[in-house]
């Protein structure tokens, strides 16, 4: 039943080698007044009848909705080869590389995945993954603190309001300040910003492209930042680091993100990776496992956890994060994602993503009392304002089989009528016509 | 000028009111192969026995306490560069920082070489 | 093996990028522009299977390999609740959070109810959060639930946690991370925290104390409920760290001896796979009157039956997106279904079984710092081997040689020259047998031939590595 392949005969071996008369007799250090006051779960039951459990559960999946949602987390096309490749199972069952000899493949495709970070952030130093993008952009802050001594962290209000909300729960236990400045329009208000900045900043966190989708060029802040010793932490979305400037290019001192779609399935929320990357100089800054480049005896190349003095199981309290149990396995698949796709075909992924939400974007502003609402460049992700209230609109359109996009009356009090409607590449030229059509239909019979 | 240590392993010599630290051979030993020092911010006030820097081997992490208060007037860059050099001379070129404003008073509270011998012996 | 960078030949394509149906749009402006294309590898479709799956078999893994790393719980992960955890694959999060979403997304919503359901079942807890993504995650959250519980109070003053030292680095290291100091108290020659030590640091600045049992020596600790009944006295929570749980399931429930909150690892006790390092999910349980600080959203259930997102405004706030790892939960969530109670209860008796076997078998040879029946797991050191010159991590890389993934030999730092074993229940008495003999062996070699010891591993595709020059390079990307 709990797949124990020990036999009867097994048993009483083992039995007589401890010298003990039964197994209950083993859990006698454990005395009667702690012993469980119940255990109330059902029989198990077989494989069939599990699988026939699930998939019942799985049915109602929401698997008949044209997604055009994202807010931090995208439906993208998965090449074949990242599931295959990422569930050889020596992948798979195998745990954190302690032991590096017999942990080659892991620890090799881990520093792969660091070096791919490290140049679609154009950054210096990458850990092996953090748990999701919002936790990034916490562990991000934290590092700020660390790095600066300082105790203030300013929070652009354009940045995925999940993740603000993991941000201001992690600085809010540290006694640390967030000070939130809210967006301008769909942009972030970069001269608030700026005058926010002074000597007792850590750092500044904005996003690329930001939560309604605009992009934006941020090397004016980094500079103001880096004129009083603060940081620039940018989050950016991998898939737009295909056409659009990096963190690194904008001046950026930590870059982070959700990576989930770098070929990870959507999985109703995870897993995921979170990436974290930044200038050499602050590595040893970084939370997490760190892969690094070393040799044996022989001088043949290899691959160890290094800068291990930063973490938990060596410095305890002082570490520069609790983080164990990372995302190995999704940050591995990110990597095969991007090295399926290379130089040329992620560059084209992005370009597709970008020309199907400029498509998406004429037609559904051509709606008759839709709006635009970015005035600058956007990615595969743009804001509409709707001449009605959009949670409504989108539930209606949830019934037509649309998911059509996030409002933003919840996140962003004022916002009501607007909708960020998100296109990837998976989305079809009829799709976007449709969710038009649809669209007009809702709004105005 | 002779040399003081600590319970917790730190050496200081006095050259007039300044004072060079560093980790005695012992400890260096201990921890293997240093891989950083996390060198003091030169004007740092220190007080006796409170953190002033870190050392890290492949391993393990330790701070570095002030054997005596002052305040940091030099640190050994080289140690950027070269943190083995604490494995080469943890007692001479691998000192780690030097303090001014030294109270001589305070080295009543640490060992003379001599005891340091007789407390290592004891662990 | 080469970097899949040095495999790259320019101008090579691989995958496919879908056609496009839309016109191309205008370019975006210069100044938020990529200036260069990323450096990805250039590698066709099968350079890629090749590499990665050469790189795979380089690895040591469950699937392949006896892999008794203590602390970790290596159990096989069957392949049916691999197969469940995929169905899910489709599915957006963000359905969940749309207005009237809810209802579309019923099958995932109830396996995170249910799951919690469960999981309090099996705890003692009232309720159940799935939010956290690993053991260390639900470790802060924890504390972030105990730090509102004071607050809520008007009971400012505390902000001391403690740990016993053998503790899991990550529980300091999560209290810190909350805001919190850390007292840590000394293990007991009986092996476990010692209780006069931790009475005399209890006082009223004290928020919490975080217990691991049976503790990261494979021992139980008679004593929890007086650890509590005291720490309660003094105003503060316990905390169990529940990632040893494989242990005890059926046996102690950490609600009934009165422990406030715990973490359990999915990963480990419920049978998901560790991904070569995560990813885990660590939900967090918690007795009546904390279930308000719990984070926010919760999945309820409706008086019809249906399932529903609700805010929760008193809480903590958010720990991750959504509701956490949703598919390792529902392989969770499919292996506690699929054994049952009656499965269950097996689980943690033959773990049991099988780790008391190798310690009875190994203690001739190996120093037992505590002598005593295990749990899950059991703590030798190399003690008499350092006598020869032999440390623990030779023994490990000899087990390396001889196809064992070696246990866990870097903790807990309260023993020195550690050898902690942890077979878990799927592992048969022929292949312990096996490894029993191996480590006899290098028992053996350590008195007449140390030198074989230290030389392992040689049948890898690299010996021992330079991990000073590791760490003094900081190479961690290629250019
Ligand atoms: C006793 C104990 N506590 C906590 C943890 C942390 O769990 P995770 O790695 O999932 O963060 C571990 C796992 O390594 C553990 O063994």
């Amino acid at each position: 039943m709990g797949y124990c392949p020990n036999t009867p005969d097994d048993i009483r071996d083992m039995l007589a080698a401890i010298g003990a008369a039964s197994v209950e007799e083993l859990f006698a250090p454990i005395p009667a007044e702690l012993r469980a006051k119940s255990f109330n779960l059902p029989p198990g039951m077989s494989e069939l009848e599990l699988l026939r459990l699930m998939r019942e559960k799985a049915a109602s999946c929401g698997a008949d909705i044209t997604p055009f949602i994202g807010g931090g987390i995208y439906d993208h096309f998965i090449p074949a080869a990242v599931d295959h490749l990422a569930s050889r199972a020596e992948f798979y069952t195998a745990y954190t590389p302690y032991q590096p000899e017999c942990a080659q493949g892991t620890l090799q495709a881990l520093y792969e995945y660091q070096t791919t970070i490290c140049r679609l952030t154009g950054m210096e130093a990458s850990n092996a993954s953090l748990y999701d993008g919002g936790t990034a952009v916490a562990e991000a802050a934290l590092m700020s603190l660390r790095i600066t001594d300082r105790h203030k962290v300013i929070l652009d209000g354009s940045v995925n309001p999940l993740h603000r909300g993991i941000v201001t729960g992690y600085l809010h236990g540290l006694s640390a300040q967030a000070v939130h400045v809210a967006p301008d329009g769909c942009a972030s208000d970069l001269a608030r910003l700026m005058s926010s900045i002074d000597d007792e900043t850590a750092a500044v966190i904005v996003q690329s492209p930001n939560f309604f989708g605009s992009v934006q060029d941020f090397r004016e802040l980094a500079q103001k930042a880096h004129d009083h010793e603060a940081l620039l932490i940018v989050s950016c979305y991998p898939i737009a680091m295909g056409l659009v400037a990096s963190p690194g290019e904008m001046g950026a001192d930590i870059a982070v993100g959700e990576g989930q779609s770098l070929g990870n399935h959507l999985s109703f929320g995870g897993p995921y990776f979170g990436f974290i990357a930044t200038r050499k100089r602050f590595i040893r800054n970084l939370p997490g496992r760190i892969v690094g480049e070393t040799i044996d005896h022989q001088g043949r190349r290899g691959f160890v956890l290094t800068l291990q003095a930063r973490e938990q199981h060596i410095k305890r309290h002082k570490a520069t994060s609790n983080i164990c149990s990372n995302q190995s396995l999704c940050a591995l698949r990110g990597l095969i994602f991007c090295a399926s796709l290379g130089r040329k075909g992620f560059e084209e992924l992005a370009q597709l993503n970008y020309d199907k939400a400029q498509y998406a974007k004429s037609v559904l502003a051509a709606v008759r009392g839709v709006d635009l609402l970015n005035s600058g460049a956007t990615f595969n992700e743009f804001t509409l304002v709707l001449p009605k209230d959009a949670a409504e609109v989108v539930q209606r359109l949830l019934d037509k089989g649309m998911a059509a996009g996030v409002p933003l009356g919840q996140y962003y009090p004022g916002m009501e009528r607007a909708l960020v409607v998100t296109v990837t590449e998976k989305r079809t030229k009829d799709e976007i016509d449709r969710l038009a059509a649809l669209l007009e239909e809702v709004l105005w019979s | 000028m002779a040399k003081f240590y600590t319970k917790e392993h730190e050496w200081v010599e006095m050259a007039g009111a300044q004072a060079t630290v560093g980790i005695s051979e012992h400890a260096a030993h201990e921890l293997g192969d240093i891989t950083y020092v996390e060198l003091p911010k030169i004007g740092k006030s220190v007080k006796q026995f409170d953190a002033l820097a870190a050392i890290e081997s492949v391993k393990a992490a330790s701070d570095i306490y002030a054997p005596v208060s002052g305040k940091v007037a030099e640190v050994n860059q080289a140690l950027n560069d070269a943190p083995e050099l604490v494995n080469q001379g943890a007692e001479s070129q691998g000192w780690i920082c030097k303090l001014d404003g030294v109270n001589e008073a305070e080295l009543g509270a640490l060992m003379d070489a001599a005891a340091y011998d007789v407390y290592l012996k004891g662990l | 093996m080469e970097l899949i960078f040095e495999k790259s030949v320019s101008g090579r394509t691989g995958v496919r990028v879908p056609l496009s149906d839309v016109p191309k749009a205008a370019s975006l402006p210069e100044a938020v522009r990529r200036q260069e294309p990323v450096r990805l590898p250039e590698v066709g479709e099968l350079d890629l299977v090749r590499h990665y799956t050469n790189l795979s078999r380089r690895n040591f893994s469950v699937d392949t390999n006896f892999y008794p790393l203590g602390s970790c719980t290596m159990k096989y992960n069957t392949k049916v609740t691999e197969n469940a955890g995929g169905l899910f694959a489709s599915c957006h999060p963000m359905l969940a959070l749309l207005p009237g979403g809810d209802s579309l997304v019923q099958g995932p919503l109830s396996i995170v109810y249910e799951l919690e359901r469960q999981l309090a079942e099996i705890t003692g807890m009232e309720e159940v959060t799935t939010q956290p993504l690993a053991g260390a995650h639900g470790e802060m959250t924890g504390i972030m639930v105990i730090a509102a519980y004071h607050k809520a109070r008007g009971d400012e003053k505390r902000k001391y946690v403690i740990v016993p030292d053998s503790s899991h680095g990550t529980n300091p290291a999560s209290a810190a991370m909350a805001g919190y100091e850390i007292v840590t108290v000394p293990t007991a020659p009986y092996g476990d925290m010692d209780l006069d030590l931790f009475r005399q640091a209890m006082n009223d600045e004290v928020a919490a104390v975080m217990l691991t049992c049976p503790n990261t020596l494979g021992l139980f600790n008679p004593h929890i409920a007086e650890i509590c009944a005291i720490a309660h006295q003094g105003g503060a929570l316990t905390y169990y760290d529940g990632a040893n749980l494989n242990a005890i399931l059926g046996k102690v429930r950490p609600g009934d001896v009165g422990f406030d909150v715990i973490h359990v690892n999915l990963h480990k006790t419920f049978g998901t796979p560790h991904g070569g390092g995560g990813p885990g999910s660590g939900p967090i349980g918690v007795r009546g009157d904390l279930v308000r600080f719990l984070p926010t959203p919760r999945v309820v259930r409706r008086v019809d039956g249906s399932y529903a997102v609700e805010d929760h405004p008193e809480g903590i706030g958010r720990v991750s997106d959504f509701f956490g790892n949703f598919a390792i939960m529902a392989r969770a969530y499919a292996y506690i279904t699929m054994l049952g109670r009656e499965g269950l209860i097996e689980v943690s008796e033959q773990a049991v079984l099988n780790a008391n076997y190798i310690m009875a078998r190994l203690k001739e040879e190996y120093e037992l710092p505590f002598d005593q029946t295990c749990m899950h797991e059991c703590v030798f050191s190399a003690s008499r081997q350092v006598q020869n010159g032999v440390h623990a991590i030779d023994v490990a890389k000899y087990l390396i040689d001889r196809g064992f993934h070696p246990p866990t030999v870097y903790f807990p730092l309260n023993v020195k020259e550690a050898i902690m074993i942890e077979p878990t229940e799927t592992e048969s008495k022929q292949t312990m047998d096996a490894f029993i003999e191996v480590m006899l062996e290098a028992a053996q070699l350590a008195k007449e031939d140390p030198e074989r010891l230290h030389e392992a591993p040689v049948t890898t595709p690299v010996g021992r590595l330079d991990e000073t020059r590791a760490a003094r390079m900081q190479q961690v990307c290629c250019e």
